[in-house]
């Protein structure tokens, strides 16, 4: 065992040096000059501010906005600091009791049963950048009222917002949260 | 389930199928030490790597001497990690300035990396600093996969060689395995993450001011390049805590997709190599076959389970039309993340894109069954190959009893020897993942780390051992493993999960390489047809599962049973 302690040293520590060190550094060079935008987070700004990441979700209780889904990020939701899902197995109470709190919630705000699944669960990352097309034509009338607009207008925005399945079968429908509140917002100015 | 559900999840086999015998061929030649075409680059590296480690590389071991510099590489590789976890704090790239990682959850985790289980105790982005992750725990994705890579390499000898007394060269199997194999197919991949949307970055963070004006610290880091290894690896330690349910590991379906492609195709591929080194690439295909059966059984059933949902939530006013969503990514839906569930399971992966703790009771039942099942569906790269081959030794032998024929494998006699060494190896698992889980359920300080009470709670505990002694590194993450008692008991049953299964496993290569290959007779029960493929089938089901069949009875198949009468703990 002892003659084999010196090429095991000297074996990681080189390969630490090519794979731990000259691997990632040679690739974040890469990255900084084939996609900067990406590789520093897919960042968007708005009047010169960073107001968040095209892929994270971010929170959102206004009325006047789309929310995305619920976050299991503790303390904060949507905290990528904290990423995580409530990992709460199918038969907690905790869950059961969570579940039915939101769909209180949302009842109020005038919608009617059966509501998407994704409107009151939690996803794996706690920071979902997306809901469904459901989810988010559900939210239409809350949000036009709010901002008093036109129920049609608003229901053309999400329209516009589907992204659709790549070839038309890999991956899922969805709308980035994100994005159509900004388009919200730039509707109003 | 869907008809596009099953497309998406057809295309993404065949992509693997295709890739398999390219692959396979190219790191047959690579173990063989041909020629290839990396070689002009790669071989003057190689050759300064020997020269600087003091490394003969013409002088190949017997089966304790490779198993011996298996353990010093991997004693090596645990101290270098664990030294990085301590002292990160007088480290450089640590901008988010972390201190030290505790003394149990360092223990834990150079254990879950040296082993290949990266196992997640920890939380990427709050504990880990950019240099640990970069250049400790990537670091080991890369070593740990090669040193699998380098055992199965050394199994396959032993069918290839007769009257032989050595098996290779650990040091010149596990550095080509690393330069030819895993660092050039990282790039591509790491490269293809960029283009992605992945993160690849030095900076720690970015403060953003959300449109409702609260601030978000974003997270960021060498993502992409850890990423690819993660996944080409078979590791499954994510950069966050989140793992591939975190947008920036895998913003998007494409993504998705280049994830569960780059952890299954190595390992696939091993399989195929299998075949090509030991003269009968039949035999490949007959393993591959095997395992796609299983494997393929095994997406369909936790596809089922979760597309049917959670009836306790569909009488909240729930559409059950999405099936079971807690957990789960939009982007992703039903059917990319139970196949990424099955296949990070069948494999060593234990990268999850979606959080297994939430499944439901049958859903959460198959990747516990297919860990338990030793994790050969190819299993994690080199270590799925060496453990199919102790499930082929078993079948051979079984056979050899049904039918009162000589038990052979490719030419090689198997005796009561190798059936000694193969029958210890396969106990290994039950030994790390029953006792410890038994004892947890009893020990109060182990079952208040448990998220969800009732069934769901033992399923959580069983999980947890299964695998760490499995070496997947998935989790039913409701448990609070985070705990001295779990990160040493874990850390404990990666250790034996590992070591204790790759020993036999390495002696029966040893006694099998020293015997005369014998040509097969009309005597010999043929390996290569879809008889063997069944048989093999019943011979993982049963000695790979079934000794686990009653806990799960205590665990998921309960809990299904009490979901589907709407009971909740």
């Amino acid at each position: 065992m002892l003659k084999h302690l010196r090429p095991a040293f000297s074996l990681v520590i080189l390969m630490t040096l090519i794979t731990g060190v000259a691997y990632p550094f040679a690739m974040t060079g890469v990255a900084k000059v084939a996609a900067p935008a990406k590789a520093d987070g897919s960042l968007i700004a708005r009047d010169g501010q960073i107001v968040g990441s095209a892929l994270i979700g971010q929170n959102f209780a206004s009325d006047r906005y789309f929310w995305p889904r619920p976050s299991a990020t503790s303390p904060n939701p949507y905290d990528p600091t904290a990423s995580g899902g409530s990992n709460l197995g199918p038969t907690a109470a905790k869950l059961k009791d969570r579940v039915a709190g939101d769909v209180d919630k949302l009842k109020k705000t005038g919608v009617a049963t059966p509501i998407p699944a994704d409107a009151v669960t939690a996803s794996g990352s706690g920071l979902d950048p997306d809901i469904t097309p459901q989810n988010a034509l559900m939210q239409v009338g809350r949000v036009a009222q709010a901002r008093g607009l036109d129920v049609g207008k608003v229901a053309d925005l999400v329209n516009a917002h589907i992204e659709k399945r790549l070839l038309g079968f890999i991956g899922e429908p969805h709308v980035n949260v994100l994005s159509l509140n900004m388009a919200l917002d730039a509707l109003k100015s | 389930m869907t008809l596009i559900g099953w497309l998406q999840i057809g295309f993404l086999l065949a992509l693997v199928l295709a890739a398999i015998k390219p692959l396979g061929l190219y790191m047959a030649k690579v173990f063989s030490g041909e020629k290839t075409f990396l070689t002009p680059v790669l071989k003057p590296l190689e050759i300064g790597i020997y020269r600087l480690s003091g490394i003969d590389r013409d002088r190949e071991q017997g089966w304790l001497g490779y198993t011996l510099a298996m353990l010093a590489f991997s004693v090596a590789g645990f101290v270098v990690l664990y030294a990085i976890m301590r002292l990160q704090a007088y480290l450089p790239v640590n901008p988010q300035g972390f201190a030290a990682v505790p003394s149990d959850l360092a223990f834990n985790t150079a254990s879950s990396f040296v082993t290949n289980t990266n196992w997640q105790n920890y939380s990427g982005e709050a504990v880990m600093s950019n240099f640990t992750q970069m250049a400790g725990l990537a670091v080991q994705n890369f070593l740990s996969a090669a040193t699998g890579m380098a055992l199965a390499i050394a199994v396959t000898r032993a069918f290839v060689r007769s009257k032989a007394e050595t098996v290779g060269n650990f040091w010149v199997d596990t550095t080509r395995a690393t330069l030819y194999v895993l660092l050039p197919l990282a790039i591509i991949v790491a490269i293809a993450f960029i283009f992605l949307g992945l993160p690849q970055t030095m900076d720690g963070s970015v403060t953003a001011t959300t449109l409702e004006g609260a601030k978000q610290v974003i997270t960021l880091g060498p993502v992409a390049s850890q990423e690819a290894i993660k996944q080409l690896g078979t590791n499954g330690g994510g950069f966050f805590n989140a793992n591939a349910a975190h947008p920036f590991e895998n913003p998007n379906a494409i993504a998705n997709y280049l994830n569960i492609f780059a952890m299954l195709s190595i390992s696939a591929a091993m399989v195929y190599m299998f075949g090509q080194m030991t003269g009968n690439r039949k035999q490949g295909w007959v393993l591959i076959s095997a395992i796609a059966v299983l494997l393929i059984a095994g997406i369909g059933i936790t596809y089922w389970a979760e597309t049917a949902g959670n009836p306790i939530l569909t009488s909240l006013g729930l559409d059950p039309s999405m099936g079971n969503m807690e957990g789960k990514e939009v982007r992703f839906g039903q059917a990319m993340s139970t196949l990424y569930t099955a296949v990070t399971t069948g494999l060593s992966d234990g990268g999850v894109n979606s959080m297994i703790g939430s499944y439901t009771g049958l859903g959460g039942l198959v990747p516990m069954f297919l860990i338990h099942l030793g994790e050969v569906l190819p299993g994690g790269v080199g270590s799925g190959l060496y453990g199919l081959v102790v499930f082929a030794v078993l079948s051979v032998f079984v056979a050899g009893l049904m039918v009162g024929r000589t038990p052979e494998f490719l030419g090689k006699k198997i005796e009561s020897r190798e059936m000694k060494f193969a029958m210890l190896a396969v106990l290994i698992l039950p030994l790390a993942i029953l006792d410890f889980s038994a004892v947890s359920a009893m020990l109060p300080t182990a079952v208040a780390a448990i998220g969800t009470p009732g069934p769901h709670g033992l399923s959580e505990i069983l999980y947890a051992y299964t695998s760490a002694a499995g070496n997947n590194g998935s989790a039913m993450a409701g448990l609070s493993g985070n705990t001295v008692w779990y990160n040493t008991t874990l850390g404990i049953s990666m250790l034996i999960g590992r070591f204790g299964y790759v020993v036999p496993v390495m002696a029966i290569a040893g006694s099998l390489a020293a015997k005369q290959k014998i040509p097969s007779s009309k005597g010999t029960f043929p390996t290569d047809t879809p008889l063997f493929a069944g048989l093999l089938i019943g011979i993982i089901l049963i000695l790979g599962g079934l000794q686990f069949f009653p806990s799960l009875a205590l665990g998921p198949i309960v809990e299904h049973f009490a979901m589907m009468s709407g009971q909740t703990f």
